[in-house]
C-alpha cells in the first residue's frame, strides 16, 4: 500500500518533501514554530500538491502546472544584491519607502529603513521567527483560519523570510511602506515568502507589495494582515516581472470595527498566477473593498480566488474584476462571499468582467453566495465579451488607428478597476504599465 | 477634379442589396443635400463612405481628391479628410472626451505629417471650438457622451468636425432628436466650417435642417439610387408633395 501511495506522488511533491527534510534543521522558529511546521508538512504530505478534485483548485491544478519542483533559494550573493539596488524602480514616482527582498530574503542594506515615522516598525520575519517577537504569539497563523489550503500548509513548512511590519495604534504613515520582491540570478529557485502586517486601531497606512521574478523561478507568497478597529488600510500586490514564473499567493485579512480596507492585485506576469484572498469582517461597520486588473499573454494563467466572509454585520464590501485576455491566455476568477447568521445588514456586491482579445483565450468565472442571514444586499455580475466592434468603428472614423483604438477601449476596460486606487502616484504608474502592454502588442 | 466622385456604387448588406448603382459627383466647396424616404440607403452610403465592416461594395468606387476610399481603412480615411458625422453617436464610458479629442487630432496631424500640438495649443483650441458649440469644460472630462442628452451629443459631433477640419462632411440624420434650439446650435456650427475648400454631404429625411444649412444641391434617393437632382427649391417641393413618385419611379 505504502508503495502506491508514494508512486502516486507527482515529481514536484517529491522533490519538495525531500526539500523540506534536508532544510528542516536549519529553517527558523523555536520549538512551537517548529511544531506548526511540522504539522503543515504533514498536512501536505497527506494531500499534496492542490489539484483539481479539490473543488476550490478546479481550475488551477498545481499538479499539472507545476512540473517539478526548484531548489529553495539560498541566501543572496553579493553580485545579486548589487543587481537589486534598481529593484522597484518603476513605481519610483510614488515616493515610497522601499524594502527590498532578494529570493525572499530581507536585504537591510538595500531597505530605506531611515526615520521611520512615529508607530511604524519594520523588521524581518526570519528575524523575528528565530528571535521570537510579541506580534508572531499574537497573530501568527491565527489571521484567519486558512482551512487547511495545501497552498499556504506548504508555505508553514517552508517559510523562510519576509516582512513583519506594524503600524501602532493612532499613528498615520504617511509614505506608502513599499516591499519589493525581486529575484536574484539566472537559476530558477523556489521561494518560500511569509509576511505579517498588523495596522493597529485608528491607525492609517498603506502597503505595496511589488513582485518582480524572472525565468521559471516558483514563488509561493503568504501575507497575514491585521487591520485594526477604525484603521485604514491600503494594499496593493502587483504580480510583475517577465517569464516563467508560477507565483501561488495567499493573503487572510482580518478587518476590525469601522475599519476601511482596499486591497488591489495588478497581474501582468507569471506563466502560472494564483491570487488567493481570504478576508473576515471581525467588527461592524467595515468597508472594504476588493479590486484587480490582470493582463495576460501567451499562455499565461491566472486565477483570482477570494473567500469574503462577513462574519458580522452591517458591514459592506466591493468587488470588481477586470481581466483581459489576449492569444491563448486563461482567466480565473472564483469569487465566494460568505454572510454568517448573525451578519444582518451586509451590503456586498461583486463584478467581474472579462475582456476575450482573442479567439482562443479563455475565461471562467465562478460567483458564489453562501447567505445565512435574512436582512442583506447581496449580488453578483460575471459579463465575458469581446471590444465592441462598434465603438471600435467609432474611434476609427476619427482617424484613430486599429490598435490605438484598441488600446483606448482596453484602457478604458481595466481602468474602471484601477481608478479605485486612491493614491495618485500609484494609479498613475499602473495606468503607464497597462499602456506598456498595450503598446508590447504586435 | 470633383472633391467626391461616387460611381456605380453597388452595396450589400447582410446579404441584401442597398445601393443599387449609385453617381454622386460633388465639387469643391458645395453643399449637397441627400434626401429620401426611410430604407432608401441614406446611412447606408454614410457608413460605406466611412468604411464600416459589414458594409460591403461589390461594385464601383468611391473617390476623396481622385483617391479610391474603398481601399482605406475607417482612420486612413478620415485622415484624407473625410469626416461622418453619426445619426447615433456612440457612448465611450471611461474614454474621456479630451483624451479622445486629442487622440484622434494628434493621429490624424501624424498621418498628414505635422508635429502633434502641445497641451495647451490644444486646450485652447478645443476650448474656443466648444464655446461656440454652448458645450461646457466640465462636459469635456467626462466619457465620451457618457450622460450627454441627445441633443449635446450631437453637438460633440460639431465639436469633433470642427477640431478635426476635414474637406468632405457627411452628416448622417444630425438633426434626428432635435429641438428647435439645438438644431440651430448645430446648424450655426456647421455654417461656420462652411469654406470654399470644404464639401457637405447632408442627409436628412426633413427639410427643415435645410433651412438652417442651406444646400447647393438637393439629391433624391430611392432605392440605393439618385432618382432626381435640383436646387434647394427641390427640398421644399418633396416636403410638400412627399417621396411616393420617386419610390414610384425607381421601382
Amino acid at each position: 500500500m505504502n508503495a502506491n501511495v508514494l508512486s502516486a506522488k507527482t515529481e514536484a511533491e517529491l522533490t519538495l518533501a525531500k526539500a523540506y527534510a534536508s532544510a528542516k534543521p536549519n529553517l527558523p522558529g523555536d520549538r512551537k514554530i517548529q511544531a506548526l511546521r511540522e504539522a503543515a508538512f504533514r498536512h501536505f504530505d497527506a494531500q499534496g500538491l492542490p489539484h483539481r478534485r479539490i473543488e476550490e483548485w478546479k481550475y488551477t491544478d498545481l499538479r499539472t502546472l507545476m512540473h517539478d519542483a526548484k531548489p529553495l533559494a539560498g541566501a543572496p550573493s553579493a553580485a545579486s544584491r548589487a543587481q537589486a539596488k534598481n529593484a522597484g524602480q518603476l513605481l519610483a514616482a510614488m515616493d515610497a519607502r522601499r524594502i527590498v527582498f532578494i529570493d525572499g530574503a530581507f536585504v537591510p542594506e538595500l531597505s530605506d529603513l531611515s526615520g521611520l515615522e512615529k508607530g511604524l516598525t519594520i523588521r524581518s520575519m526570519h528575524d523575528a521567527l528565530a528571535g521570537g517577537d510579541a506580534l508572531i504569539t499574537a497573530h501568527f497563523g491565527k489571521v484567519v483560519p486558512s482551512d487547511g489550503d495545501g497552498a499556504i500548509a506548504l508555505n508553514t513548512a517552508l517559510m523562510t523570510d519576509g516582512a513583519l511590519v506594524r503600524v501602532a495604534a493612532g499613528s498615520t504613515v504617511e509614505r506608502p511602506v513599499l516591499l519589493v520582491f525581486t529575484a536574484s540570478g539566472d537559476k530558477p529557485a523556489s521561494v518560500f515568502s511569509r509576511s505579517l502586517v498588523v495596522i493597529e486601531q485608528d491607525a492609517r497606512a498603506m502597503l505595496v507589495e511589488s513582485h518582480e521574478y524572472k525565468n521559471a523561478y516558483q514563488v509561493n507568497a503568504v501575507l497575514e494582515l491585521v487591520v485594526g478597529n477604525e484603521a485604514h488600510v491600503d494594499h496593493v500586490k502587483i504580480f510583475g516581472g517577465v517569464g516563467d514564473a508560477v507565483h501561488i499567493s495567499s493573503m487572510m485579512a482580518s478587518i476590525g470595527t469601522r475599519a476601511r480596507f482596499n486591497d488591489f492585485s495588478f497581474i501582468t506576469g507569471g506563466a502560472v498566477v494564483r491570487n488567493q484572498i481570504f478576508m473576515r469582517f471581525d467588527g461592524e461597520g467595515a468597508l472594504a473593498g476588493i479590486r484587480g486588473a490582470s493582463l495576460l499573454k501567451g499562455k499565461q494563467h491566472a486565477d483570482n480566488t477570494l473567500v469574503l466572509d462577513h462574519k458580522v454585520g452591517g458591514c459592506q464590501s466591493r468587488e470588481v474584476f477586470k481581466t483581459v485576455l489576449d492569444d491563448e491566455s486563461r482567466g480565473v476568477f472564483q469569487g465566494k462571499i460568505i454572510v454568517r447568521p448573525d451578519a444582518q445588514k451586509t451590503d456586498a456586491k461583486m463584478m467581474t468582467q472579462a475582456l476575450l482579445l482573442s479567439e482562443d483565450a479563455e475565461a471562467d468565472n465562478k460567483p458564489e453566495l453562501e447567505i445565512f442571514a435574512d436582512d442583506v444586499q447581496c449580488g453578483h455580475g460575471a459579463t465575458t465579451g469581446a471590444l465592441d466592434e462598434d465603438l471600435k468603428f467609432y474611434l476609427m472614423a476619427r482617424g484613430i488607428p486599429e490598435k490605438e483604438a484598441e488600446a483606448l477601449l482596453v484602457q478604458a476596460f481595466v481602468g474602471e478597476a484601477i481608478e479605485g486606487i486612491e493614491h495618485a502616484g500609484l494609479r498613475d504608474a499602473l495606468l503607464g504599465q497597462v499602456a506598456s502592454w498595450l503598446s508590447a502588442r504586435v | 477634379m470633383p472633391m467626391l466622385e461616387i460611381k456605380n456604387l453597388h452595396v450589400t448588406v447582410d446579404g441584401k442589396q442597398i445601393l443599387n448603382g449609385l453617381d454622386l459627383v460633388v465639387n469643391k466647396g458645395e453643399v449637397h443635400a441627400i434626401m429620401g424616404p426611410n430604407g432608401s440607403g441614406k446611412s447606408t452610403l454614410a457608413y460605406v463612405m466611412a468604411g464600416k465592416d459589414g458594409y460591403q461594395p461589390t461594385q464601383g468606387e468611391i473617390r476623396l481628391d481622385g483617391e479610391n476610399l474603398l481601399d482605406l481603412q475607417p482612420d486612413e480615411r478620415a485622415a484624407k479628410g473625410l469626416f461622418l458625422a453619426f445619426q447615433y453617436p456612440l457612448e465611450i464610458p471611461g474614454v474621456a472626451t479630451m483624451t479622445f479629442l486629442r487622440t484622434a487630432l494628434n493621429a490624424q496631424r501624424k498621418k498628414r505629417g505635422l508635429v502633434e500640438l502641445s497641451t495647451p495649443e490644444f486646450l485652447k483650441t478645443v476650448r474656443a471650438a466648444a464655446a461656440h458649440l454652448e458645450i461646457d469644460t466640465d462636459m469635456l472630462r467626462r466619457g465620451v457622451n457618457v450622460g450627454f442628452s441627445g441633443g449635446e451629443k450631437k453637438r460633440n459631433e460639431i465639436l469633433q468636425m470642427a477640431l478635426l477640419e476635414p474637406r468632405l462632411a457627411v452628416l448622417d440624420e444630425t438633426d434626428s432628436g432635435l429641438d428647435i434650439d439645438a438644431l440651430k446650435i448645430v446648424s450655426e456650427g456647421v455654417n461656420r466650417l462652411r469654406s470654399p475648400d470644404r464639401s457637405f454631404v447632408v442627409i436628412t429625411h426633413y427639410q427643415r435642417l435645410l433651412n438652417h444649412i442651406v444646400p447647393d444641391v438637393v439629391q433624391v434617393l430611392s432605392r440605393g439610387r439618385i432618382v432626381k437632382t435640383g436646387g434647394k427649391e427641390l427640398a421644399l417641393e418633396l416636403e410638400a408633395t412627399g417621396y411616393a413618385q420617386y419610390q414610384d419611379e425607381a421601382a
